[in-house]
């Protein structure tokens, strides 16, 4: 009993707002042995992750190209399985959301939100990102080599994002976990409410948010800044310094004043 | 949530109104209700006056006709009284015209003495700008205001998910800088202290047509320039004075601006050419004209860009 009406882009969506709820994979890729190429130019959103769906778990590939993402929404979302995926061009909003394991190298830029949730995996983005990249990031690496805007791994709760160059307002929001990786200068407010983490800055640091406080960058940071980099060929400014919670809102435990009167 | 677009060419014109209705069609998810349009013509000796005599939501009762015939007759007495010569006028639809005018005097007793009419707004004012809104998408706009051979330089526009204020053409954008010429804005957000500027700026004498947060962006920005400023430090003056959260597009009759706040919490993507510079809320909406891949990135928080054509 699927409930489908007009979308408003001319495609339609069920009761649950599912769009294209009847779309199929295009089947359009080429492939030959373990890997595999489509060109996403003609196809909707759903159709292109429906393909890549189609080639990962259906056909057994292990390397799959996407030419002409067209800066689409939502693309090569979902993917739950070991692949490598390029990207030949740039993504729209929401790109590699939701992830568990495939290496994706996007040639182009991204927008807001790239990567959200992912759970393992790495992506790397040759240019700039929007504002929410790697938005409560699980695991994985998340590697922009240009600059990204505001609100750059808020919530995130682990794995590591790193920037080549600048990042925007609220760096870190919120963040609970995991390493950020920042090679140029980071806007204000960074670390405002990070619960813990640590973000190393290689350029200025704007301002520092609520309860965020500057540590001593130790032996074993410094291994890891260099390992990074390395892996991901990226120019690393001559010092970073290293910024993490200051615990002074950490009231988990604490009753609230009420609340002791009770108990006691 | 609104999608914003602006688009200029820089030192030659284009097909402004195409492109910016491809724009706008490729944000339609993100404003189905209404699109709006502030287009930069050639300038011109004469006055443009785009104008509605009554909403699309209004009830088509019986004396409807009759109604509109009045009023139609009542600008033009109005007009001819401020010794405003008409040269053109034509109906796009039954409620919305556009006149082009021989008039030197000051716009705003001319704009007030035809708004004065039931059911009449003033969209726009000015020797190249014009501005067209109306509920639906971008195509549906375009069609019926025959915009795919409109020429110039910029244009700015606006799909818009109403969440303020109600879904008509008073509350659609772009704003016009009443009462000043050949300024129109566009905004994505929320304004906080939207009341305190709009009691500040009637205190002045200016006039608002609808309940929309945005519209006191446009007259805020005009109020600056006629105060002296440049519409750079206007821009910049109004990241502090502005409550809320932003990232806006003005155009005057030779430049575009952006301005975002300090919060960041708005989109805005940006291409730039030394020939052209596209912005809008999302990229797909600069592919649609740019049809490659093209270097973008977006604007920082508390950015002021201006370009001129």
């Amino acid at each position: 009993m699927e409930q489908v009406s007009a979308a408003p882009q001319g495609g339609r969506y069920d009761i649950r707002g599912l769009a294209e709820p009847d779309a199929t994979a295009p089947k359009n890729a080429v492939v030959s042995g373990s890997t595999a190429e489509f060109d996403a130019a003609e196809l909707s959103t759903r159709q292109v992750n429906l393909e890549l769906r189609r080639l990962v778990y259906g056909e057994g590939v292990t390397e799959v190209t996407v030419h002409n993402p067209g800066a689409k929404h939502s693309l090569s979302v979902g993917l739950l399985a070991r692949c490598r995926v390029r990207i030949d061009g740039s993504l729209g909003y929401f790109g590699c959301g939701l992830i568990d394991g495939p290496e994706i190298h996007v040639t182009g830029r991204v927008g807001w939100s790239v990567a959200e949730n992912m759970m393992s995996g790495v992506v790397v983005v040759d240019k700039n990102a929007g504002s929410l990249t790697g938005a409560a990031l699980r695991g994985g690496d998340l590697v922009i080599r240009g600059h990204v805007g505001a609100r750059t791994g808020i919530d995130q709760k682990g794995g590591t994002i790193v920037v080549g160059g600048n990042a925007g307002t609220l760096t870190g929001f919120m963040m609970q976990r995991g390493r950020q990786i920042i090679c140029g200068d980071a806007g204000n407010g960074m670390g405002d409410s990070m619960y813990d983490g640590a973000i190393y800055v290689g350029g200025k640091v704007a301002s520092l948010g609520v309860d965020c406080v500057e540590a001593e960058l130790t032996e074993t940071d410094r291994e890891f800044i260099d390992r990074k980099c390395a892996i991901y060929r990226l120019d690393q400014p001559a010092t970073f310094r290293k910024f993490v919670c200051g615990k002074k809102l950490w009231n988990y435990d604490n009753l609230e004043p009420n609340e002791r009167k009770l108990v006691l | 949530m609104c999608g914003i677009a602006g688009i200029i060419h820089r030192g030659h014109t284009g097909d402004v109104g195409d492109e910016m209705t491809r724009m706008l069609q490729a944000m339609k998810h993100r404003g189905p209700d209404s699109t709006g349009y502030a287009l930069y013509g050639d300038p011109s000796e004469l006055l443009v006056m785009r104008f509605k005599l009554a909403d699309p939501n209004d009830s088509g009762d019986f004396a409807y006709a009759e109604r509109l015939a009045r009023s139609r007759t009542a600008v033009e007495q109005r007009l001819a009284k401020l010794g405003a010569e008409v040269d053109r006028m034509d109906g796009e639809s039954d409620y919305a015209y556009r006149a082009t005018l021989r008039y030197a005097g000051e716009l705003k007793p001319l704009a007030d003495y035809v708004e004065d009419v039931p059911g009449v707004e003033v969209l726009s004012l000015g020797h190249s700008l014009e501005i067209v809104k109306d509920l639906g998408d971008a195509e549906s706009v375009a069609q019926q205001y025959r915009l795919d051979k409109f020429q110039g330089s910029h244009a700015i526009g606006h799909v818009r998910m109403a969440t303020e204020s109600d879904v008509d053409i008073a509350g659609a954008h772009p704003y016009w800088a009443y009462p000043f010429s050949d300024v129109a804005v566009v905004h994505n957000g929320q304004l906080t202290n939207y009341h305190r500027w709009r009691r500040r700026l009637e205190r002045l004498g200016h006039r608002f047509q609808s309940e929309c947060d945005s519209e006191i962006i446009a007259v805020y920005l005009a109020q600056r320039m006629s105060d002296g400023l440049s519409l750079e430090t206007a821009m910049k003056q109004s990241l502090t004075d502005l409550d809320g959260v932003f990232t806006y597009l003005v155009v005057t009759e030779t430049s575009l601006g952006m301005a975002k706040d300090e919060m960041a919490a708005k989109p805005l993507v940006l291409y730039e050419t030394e020939e052209l510079v596209a912005l809008a809320s999302e990229e797909v909406a600069i592919r649609s004209v740019l049809n490659r891949e093209i270097d973008t990135y977006d604007p920082y928080e508390g950015e002021v860009m201006v370009w001129s054509r």
